[in-house]
């Protein structure tokens, strides 16, 4: 009542509460990040990324979408990070150049602003603003949050967007119909979920979430029939789908085209994108292919490129030595010359292409290019054998044909060099040759069979090169069975000695080859989907289950000579409490629904309302942010578990408040309950300051004091020994 | 033709007469009853209307439309629909003469029932059990030994599996024709469901041979169809025919549960369905408490307890047959193995206690975990030292026998002296005489740990042969006991654990499971071992009667073997594996329809909700025609959605005739929306021209179902003739999709 008489003072209160936790929370955040002056933990991990980028320097990160990456990047460009430094070790001491402060600082400012944001998320949901003060101080004081938001690393970014995504999609929904703030809360909403989703994937639990919400809301204004205008109602619909389908997947797209603008020159994983992606990276295969002829014609001398990078990525070769007559297994062989994928770049890399009705090896002028359908031979370069398949079981693969180089050993082996080139990609039937954009399958012309790799290696005989066989019954498309022309020249020598001389120079000349932006993105999102590290054991990975109950802990780092160190440990009185209130609320939630079923009504409605919302955003949020790790097979750690406790914690307060005002009726009882919720916040301040040590890395603990912290026997605390 | 209604055994159904009573109501209706078969008709008088609030008690129940509970089957078309599937069945079923493809597999378990021989499989038992039966009951004594699909049967009376495995998939389209009678009140959508299934070459295929499909999918039709029975008899609860056709749901879920872990998904249905149902009762402020507890108790033991009781027994069963020694003992536990006649822990004696001198077997304790095995071959280059390999290995094997030593002597001719906790001591491998070792190289798959070698030459090795002993949970100076305590082997000079990582070798390991050295000493069953044999003449003997499981953990040890199974079938280089997203779009006409008829199925949804959500006043009829596809309709989708989309979740290797259990709702599915589709054409063109559609559109469906048939059925009676490749092949012509494999 007091706020509709001095509408002024009391705004003022609140504001002045707001930002009083905004500024506790940058001060427990922000509080000397620039200590320790080593990598911590995962920094090892982005800080390779930080200093690509500050190098412009391409790289893949199979890990999550560029967006986190790039944020990083920017405390490091704020900075004026040159990028040298090695991220080899945790531990290792910074250098001078390392701008550690504004490196950490973003991470920070986002985890200072999720204090706020969980106080304004509480009071968008309904709540009064004491209980947001309450929701607000347990963010503030939770030990795990802390330690995430203090170096180098993603979760609180994502913590921060993913709670924005919330609190403005709720300013949204409450605002009054059709004012044009509505629709700011609903463009930051939207803006936000992207944001999330392209910090790490993850966000994309949330985001469905979201999706989910806005579809039920949605669902109910079609219902609404009060809504005669039927133009009106499907502008409404069709807003909020662009809105917060269509723009975020814009914007994502959006990330991608930053992060390939920003990176242009080539790096250390160029090799697994296709050549035509190298092509267009400043100093990788456009140095190289740079002013090499488009259109490949009789006469060429060429590498031809897999395009399929599995087991390696690797060139169409031949060298001086026959396959053995008889193999391991006792089966025979041609004893004709090896054919082979070889992964590295060789001389013995370059092909001729021949017209088989000519016996010029040079390219005439005007040069006559090859097409679609065309009838070729390919002499290998440096042995002048012809590449040859006949109905001889290859080496590894039984099923298929050998391919050899062919030598003439008169025992009634005719060769068979024809090939057939098919252009997959035309885009008509005559078709020229163009190298490094055509995609290429050579059939063989008495055998149809198609030049394969097919993915097995050799023994020791074949020098664990690559095998390449003739695979008759080849269907459909396979990336295995295509090639594409990497380097090129036309060949201008006619003696096999001037023509070594040339097949060792390097090619030059100039045009540039562009892609355009969706085809690279696509393949780069694709190449990160695949791509699998193989999966590795961490001394501090974990299972989902240990979350829970933080039967696990991390340690961050430890200092070089006393015994100093940070620990990722949450705050254990609040996350007993953070679970405690879910179940208390799923209790709730399951009683007062069966009950209402019965039709007994507890409490009025719009309380009833107010409570299921709260239970989608805070329960909801924990579980799309928990379950789905139970499906994954990654290496899993704590921190995974942060953003769904956010969730969860958030999740205490508005139990507290409903039993406060719903189930307790009593004066006495009420007093009783606001003893206990204040002796919860006080425990939870001093389990703050207990592990405050750990999680600030200072001051330095004796022994004894760090073996009294070790409240779990599973915790892993380092001891170092004097 | 109305008067039937009223004719049947039906004292307890007034709603009859209410439907006789409103007869003016159906008038609107007549144009479609004209249009559909003669036989439907009965049935259509029966449709209800949209003004039917009579509920169990007389209330306003507005959403659930209650049809007519004056049941009429049109047999004729029932009959036809058996006899033909019947037909396409059993047609040439003793062909081939020889073992087809899985057949390997599921008649050689079969014929393992018969000689009562253990064996270990990825799937539930009831499945072989039965075929088993079927051949036991048909004259076929189980001695053919099924090695490699195309071994001729010969004299074997193989046609009594064949022929039982038809039966039950002959099955399937009179269920899936009651299924979609039931849920749609149509004849002709039942009877494009029926045709659907009757002609498709998969189903036809699938149900010629000794496989489990046709039996899974048995019982998931049973279910389901119970189920819906059940729904159907919601206003007449704990009548017999209730309790009937709850228990028989019951029963089909423990079935499809029995067969395959896939009938997990069936009972996932059935439960979201009885969920709902009890959440529809407990709205029902007229059904007192007490009253929705005995439904809620009723539905308890009908559909957890009983197929929980009835699955056990089938594992009891099982048990119980298969009480020989046979090729499955190495994936059970030494405790599991005492119970199986012919295995040498079968009654055994051994010394109790552990000493120096002994020649033993080492067991890891992960479930399904192998034993120590070490052969005559070499890591290959590259992977770290050229040293001779060490693996560990399910099946029983005299690789597997390692020898324990001093760490210093090779001497045993003194009295036997016992190893205790902290001990330190050498294993050789009694075949190659080299010594269990360790050292300073990455292991091949799981790179942070260290490799494990064999070393030495007849015994002699080097520091880095030594390993301490470490009891679990034991102290200084325990002795370690045979079979009963957990081992830890920790390698003295690098300090790391004996450790199995369930990780399968590459080829040049033999596809053995990989055993490294692992530097984390978390105490996990991957680094604890048992001793399982136990060899020294020098030691008194004990017998081992101790060991005897009880059912329980039989029960649980075997269902933990079958999970780490399924999940251990990964794909592997060059074999055929498909994604599930290439499965509804992979074979031929029907599936196409199938396809399509989902994709209708939504848009015809989600126009229905949008327009009830806009509180659209709907005419009776299409009012009834909403509901059936609302609720019909959903429940078949959630059916299909059930049993397909978990596959997307699983590493496990897939196969095409995974997608068969989803397929059967998707083709119910197919029938229901096509027919409602067709009926509601005068929402597009003038009724003349509708009655028209309706019935082309009947036509077009089955002749092009036929004509499909016609097409394809080389493939499901076996073809003759070159392969499709061959351009001059039958089959050449129907190759539409590269991937086809013919």
């Amino acid at each position: 009542m007091q706020g509709v008489k001095l509408p002024v003072t009391v705004k003022c209160e609140i504001n002045v509460l707001l930002i009083a936790v905004t500024v506790l929370g940058l001060l427990t955040r922000l509080y000397g990040i620039h200590i320790p002056a080593s990598v911590v933990f995962d920094e090892v991990y982005y800080g390779q990324f930080v200093s690509l980028y500050m190098k412009r320097v391409f790289f893949i990160d199979e890990s999550g979408p560029p967006l986190g990456h790039m944020i990083l990047a920017l405390g490091g460009y704020l900075g004026d990070f040159d990028g040298n430094f090695v991220w080899n070790r945790i531990g290792a001491e910074y250098t001078s150049n390392v701008p550690v402060w504004t490196l950490r600082l973003i991470p920070a400012l986002c985890g200072s602003l999720c204090v706020p944001l969980g106080y304004l998320l509480v009071v968008e949901l309904g709540y009064s603003h004491f209980t947001a003060l309450g929701a607000s101080l347990l963010l503030l004081m939770e030990n795990s949050l802390i330690v995430q938001s203090r170096f180098m690393l993603l979760d609180s970014v994502l913590i921060f967007f993913l709670l924005l995504a919330v609190v403005s999609y709720l300013r949204f929904h409450k605002a009054p119909k059709s004012s044009l703030w509505k629709w700011l809360w609903l463009f930051l909403s939207g803006t936000s979920c992207a944001f999330a989703v392209g910090v790490k994937y993850m966000g994309l639990f949330t985001y469905l979430l979201l999706l989910g919400l806005a579809a039920v809301h949605t669902w109910h204004v079609i219902g609404d029939k009060t809504l005669c205008n039927v133009k009106h109602l499907n502008t409404i619909v069709v807003v909020r789908f662009l809105v917060l389908v269509v723009m975020p997947a814009l914007l994502y797209l959006g990330f991608f085209y930053v992060h390939l603008i920003l990176l242009y020159r080539s790096g250390p994983h160029d090799q697994m994108m296709s050549s035509a992606f190298q092509a267009s990276l400043e100093g990788g295969l456009s140095r190289i292919t740079q002013g090499q002829p488009l259109e490949v014609a009789f006469g060429s001398q060429v590498t031809l490129r897999s395009a399929s990078s599995k087991p390696l990525p690797c060139w169409l070769h031949s060298h001086k030595a026959n396959y053995p007559i008889r193999y391991e297994n006792g089966r025979g062989s041609s004893h004709q010359q090896q054919v082979t994928c070889y992964p590295f770049k060789d001389v013995n890399n370059w092909w001729i292409i021949k017209d088989p009705s000519r016996q010029s090896l040079v390219v005439s002028s005007p040069p006559r290019p090859v097409r679609h359908g065309d009838i070729i031979q390919l002499l290998h370069g440096m042995t002048s054998r012809f590449l040859n398949t006949h109905d001889v079981a290859a080496p590894m693969s039984p099923h298929s044909q050998e391919v050899t180089g062919y030598i003439d050993f008169n025992v009634s082996m005719p060769a068979q060099n024809l090939w057939r080139v098919d252009i997959t990609n035309r885009e008509s039937d005559r078709d020229v040759w163009k190298t490094i954009l055509s995609e290429v399958q050579l059939i063989h012309v008495n055998t149809s069979a198609v030049l394969k790799l097919s993915g097995a290696s050799l023994p020791d005989w074949g020098f664990r090169q690559l095998e390449v066989v003739g695979d008759k019954i080849y269907k459909g498309y396979q990336q295995s069975g295509v090639w594409n022309v990497e380097e090129h020249r036309y060949g201008k020598s006619h003696e096999q000695k001037e023509r070594e001389l040339e097949l060792k120079s390097p090619t030059h000349d100039d045009i540039s080859r562009n892609l355009t932006f969706m085809a690279k993105f696509i393949e780069l999102q694709w190449k990160m989907l695949t791509v699998r590290n193989e999966e590795s054991e961490h001394k501090y990975s974990s299972l989902p289950l240990e979350w829970i109950t933080m039967d696990t802990n991390i340690a961050y780092w430890l200092h070089p000579s006393n015994n100093a160190q940070i620990h990722l440990i949450g705050n254990s009185v609040t996350w007993t409490l953070a679970n405690l209130a879910l179940f208390i609320y799923v209790l709730l939630f399951l009683t007062y629904l069966l009950r209402r079923r019965r039709k007994i009504e507890d409490i009025p409605e719009a309380c009833w309302e107010q409570l299921v919302l709260a239970g989608v955003v805070c329960s909801g949020g924990w579980v799309v942010n928990y379950l789905p790790f139970f499906l994954m097979e990654k290496t899993l750690f704590l921190y995974h578990y942060l953003p769904a406790l956010t969730f969860q914690i958030l999740q205490i307060p508005v139990v507290v408040e409903h039993l406060y005002t719903h189930v307790l009726r009593s004066p006495s009882q009420h007093k009783a309950f606001g003893g206990v919720i204040l002796a919860a916040l006080c425990s939870v301040y001093f389990c703050y300051r207990i592990f405050s040590p750990l999680t600030y890395g200072q001051p330095e603990l004796t022994s004894e004091e760090l073996a009294a912290l070790r409240w779990r026997d599973s915790w892993d605390i380092l001891f170092r020994k004097r | 033709m109305e008067g039937r209604c009223g004719e049947g055994s039906h004292t307890q159904s007034p709603s009859c007469a209410a439907v006789r009573s409103r007869k003016p109501c159906m008038d609107t209706g007549k144009h479609r009853e004209k249009a559909s078969s003669k036989k439907t008709e009965p049935r259509r008088a029966t449709r209800p209307s949209s003004s039917d609030t009579r509920g169990l008690n007389g209330t306003s129940t507005e959403k659930r439309l209650r049809y007519s509970d004056c049941d009429y089957t049109p047999l004729c078309p029932l009959l036809s629909v058996a006899a033909l599937s019947l037909c396409t069945r059993f047609y040439r079923i003793t062909e081939p003469p020889h073992v087809c493809w899985d057949e390997t597999h599921f008649g050689k378990m079969g014929s393992y029932y018969i000689n009562r021989t253990f064996f270990f499989d990825v799937h539930p038992p009831l499945g072989k059990m039965l075929i088993g039966l079927a051949g036991y009951l048909t004259g076929y004594d189980g001695t053919f030994p099924f090695i490699k699909p195309g071994d001729k049967y010969e004299h074997h009376n193989y046609w009594g599996m064949r022929g039982f495995c038809a039966v039950l998939g002959s099955c399937l389209p009179p269920f899936a024709f009651l299924v979609v009678l039931e849920l749609s009140h149509s004849t002709p959508a039942a009877l494009i469901t029926a045709s659907l299934l009757i002609f498709d070459t998969g189903y036809i295929t699938l149900s010629q041979y000794i496989l489990l499909d046709p039996i899974l999918m048995f019982f998931i039709m049973g279910a389901v169809l119970s189920m819906v029975k059940f729904n159907h008899q919601r206003l007449r609860p704990f009548s017999w025919s209730w309790w009937l056709w709850l228990l028989l749901t019951g029963v089909n879920l423990s079935g499809s549960l029995g067969v395959k872990f896939v009938g997990l998904f069936n009972i996932l249905l059935v439960g979201i369905n009885t969920a709902w149902d009890l959440w529809r009762l407990l709205g029902d402020l007229h059904l007192s408490l007490v009253d929705f507890m005995k439904h809620l108790i009723a539905r308890m033991f009908g559909l957890i307890m009983l197929p929980l009781f009835l699955y056990t027994t089938i594992f009891a069963v099982h048990f119980v047959i298969l009480n020989r020694s046979g090729p499955g003992d190495g994936f059970f536990s030494s405790a599991f193995q005492s119970r199986l006649i012919g295995n040498n822990l079968h009654n055994a004696t051994m010394p109790e206690y552990l000493a120096y001198g002994s020649i033993i077997t080492l067991k890891n304790l992960r479930i399904a975990g192998g034993y120590l095995h070490s052969h005559w071959h070499l890591y290959p280059e590259g992977v770290g030292a050229h040293q001779q390999q060490v693996t560990a290995y399910l099946h029983k094997d005299y690789n597997n026998l390692w020898l324990v030593k001093r760490p210093n002597s090779d001497d045993f001719t003194w009295n036997p002296e016992l190893i205790r906790h902290g001990d330190i001591i050498r294993l050789e491998h009694k075949e190659t005489t080299r010594n269990l070792h360790s050292h300073l190289h990455e292991a091949p798959l799981t790179k942070k740990h260290l490799q494990v070698t064999g070393y030495g030459i007849n015994g002699t090795g080097d520091p880095n042969d030594l390993w301490q002993v470490e009891v679990c949970g034991g102290k200084k100076g325990d002795p370690v006991k045979v079979l009963r305590s957990k081992v830890r082997l920790l390698h003295r000079s690098t300090g790391c654990v004996l450790y199995s990582s369930g990780k399968t070798l590459p080829k040049w390991g033999w596809e053995q499971v990989e055993v490294t050295c692992s530097p984390y000493l978390k105490e996990t069953p991957n680094s604890q071992w048992n001793i399982e044999d136990h060899v020294n003449p020098k030691l008194p003997n004990i017998s081992l009667h101790v060991l005897k499981p009880s059912f329980l953990e039989i029960l649980l040890e075997s269902h933990i073997v079958m999970i780490r199974g399924n999940s251990g079938l990964k794909p592997k280089d060059n074999e055929i594996n498909s994604k599930p997203w290439h499965w509804p779009i992979n074979y031929q006409v029907i599936w196409w329809l199938n396809l399509f008829s989902l994709g209708l199925f939504v848009v015809m949804v989600s126009l229905c909700c949008v327009a009830l959500q806009r509180g659209a006043k709907l005419g009776g009829t299409k009012k009834a025609h909403c509901q059936v596809l609302m609720e019909g309709g959903g429940l078949l989708f959630l059916g299909w959605l059930l049993h397909y989309l978990p596959f997307y979740t699983m590493g496990r290797i897939l196969y095409y005739h995974h997608y068969f259990p989803a397929m059967l709702f998707s083709s119910m599915l197919t029938g229901l929306t096509l027919d409602t589709f067709l009926q509601n054409a005068d929402l597009l063109f003038s009724p003349a021209v509708s009655k028209y559609i309706l019935r082309g559109g009947q036509i077009v469906l089955l002749v092009g179902i036929l004509h499909s048939f016609y097409l394809f059925h080389p493939l499901s009676y076996g073809m003759n003739g070159p392969l499709a490749h061959d351009p001059t092949s039958s089959m050449a012509g129907l190759r539409w999709l590269d991937s086809w494999e013919f």
